[in-house]
């Protein structure tokens, strides 16, 4: 196995056109504006309609990306997508992805690590690429939560949005620039806290066909959820850090999940970093899973505020529950 | 080390931002020290950490006031 580092090539997003305010939600749902921008710093989501797949976003997003390494799809070995909406079990989405992009070289798959997904397949990807099967991977990250938010429960379907994001892995050209340490971890005792409710289907197995509620919606114990965010992502921030052995003042930039702005506070706090040193677009799209993240690059770098050399610190969690944490020298 | 009560008016004095003169016994957190449901969630957070304890949620359900806090923490350090 040949050593060095593994770089994100590139960064791609998209994100439907149609924009749903607090003040629409207003008129959905037992809600108001002031609760839900104080308790989570959200303003507006988007939302794709219903001829919007998740994999036409996805594919649109890794386009994006596949452009903006200067490649053609043709180049890319392996295609990993994370989402947890997919528009359909079977295939993998990475599949019909590959299929629209027409990377016919490419082997493609799936993995389900929910919010923390994305951070899941770029380790995945990196493992391909320095285990020498693959030289150029696209990880994309596509999720259509409006798909399975439950729109009569004020409590969850405020949060979430949809979005898709995109990188492209390759071998770094050297000079330490690249991805420097990763972590990851998973509990699935905490998995009732946040959970898609089961369709009826063939392959539910009996205890949870007995489940009383099969609608396909997403299932949240907010406060849980939040006190192990919090936790989690603040673990992930240290781990990173001692596995580089990089201190939490040499940090250019947070980039964390963007589910809600008191888990990045809280975060940010901790890691010691002042608000300006955070990228926070929570206010603009809301959750969008495990999207958040690669948008959120893509919007840092478009702003400037990523350049080569900067030292990029990312932390997410999700369902499972997963967490996950990322150091990168871009 | 300062005693149990100057801990926990400490803290919430932090996690709220709030004068330490206003922090009595009888002071409620939402009501008195304006403390929305998440900021109750991340005082019992700051609790666990300085005291190094779990607080079931059963229980922070019950802490409405300084002195309800007071009272817990003393009885879980106590035990
Ligand atoms: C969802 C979240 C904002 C809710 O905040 P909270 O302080 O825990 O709120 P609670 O669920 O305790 O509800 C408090 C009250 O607000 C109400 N409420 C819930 N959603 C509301 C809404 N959209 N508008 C108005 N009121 C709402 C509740 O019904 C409850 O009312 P009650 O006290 O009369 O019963 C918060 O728990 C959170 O962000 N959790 C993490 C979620 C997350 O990030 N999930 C994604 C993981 S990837």
């Amino acid at each position: 196995m040949r050593g060095g580092l593994i770089e994100l090539a590139s960064t791609g997003m998209w994100v439907p056109e149609k924009v749903l305010t607090n003040a629409d939600l207003e008129r959905m749902v037992d809600t108001t504006d002031e609760w839900i921008t104080e308790r989570t710093g959200i303003k507006e989501r988007r939302i794709a309609g219903d001829d919007m797949t998740a994999v036409e976003m996805g594919y649109r997003a890794g386009k994006a990306a596949v452009a903006d390494a200067g490649l053609e799809p043709a180049d890319v070995d392996a295609i990993i997508v994370s989402t947890a909406t997919p528009d359909r079990l079977l295939p993998a989405t990475a599949c019909d992805i590959q299929a629209r992009l027409e990377a016919r070289d490419a082997v493609a798959f799936d993995v389900w690590g929910a919010c923390s997904g994305w951070l899941y397949a770029i380790n995945i990807g990196s493992g391909l690429i320095l285990s020498e099967q693959a030289e150029t991977v696209l990880c994309v990250a596509t999720e259509k939560m409006s798909a399975i938010v439950d729109w009569t429960d004020r409590a969850t379907c405020v949060l979430f949005g949809d979005a898709a994001g995109a990188t492209v892995l390759r071998r770094s050209g050297g000079n330490g620039h690249g991805i420097l340490s990763t972590y990851m971890r998973s509990d699935g005792t905490l998995a009732e806290l946040l959970y898609r409710s089961p369709l009826d289907s063939g392959s539910v197995p009996v205890d949870v066909a007995e489940l009383a509620v099969r609608d396909g919606y997403l299932r949240m114990a907010g406060r849980e959820v939040f006190k192990n965010a919090v936790r989690s992502m603040c673990e992930a921030v240290d781990a990173v850090l001692e596995k580089a052995g990089v201190t939490k003042d040499e940090i250019d930039l947070l980039v964390p999940h963007q589910a809600n702005i008191r888990i990045i506070e809280a975060t940010a706090r901790y890691a010691g970093l002042s608000m300006d040193r955070v990228w926070v677009n929570v206010d603009r799209y809301g959750n969008t899973s495990s999207a958040t993240i690669p948008v959120a690059l893509h919007e840092a770098r478009e702003a400037g505020r990523i350049e080569e050399g900067s030292l990029v610190l990312m932390v997410t969690f999700g369902a499972g529950l997963t967490w996950a944490g990322m150091l990168i020298r871009w | 080390m300062a005693d149990i009560e100057s801990r926990v008016r400490d803290i919430i004095v932090t996690e709220l931002g709030v004068e330490p003169s206003k922090v009595t016994p009888e002071a409620s957190f939402v009501e008195d020290l304006g403390a929305d449901s998440l900021d109750t969630v991340e005082l019992v957070m700051a609790f666990e950490e300085e005291f190094g304890i779990e607080i079931p949620d059963e229980d922070a359900e019950k802490m409405e006031t300084v002195g309800d806090a007071i009272k817990y923490l003393t009885e879980k350090e106590g035990a």
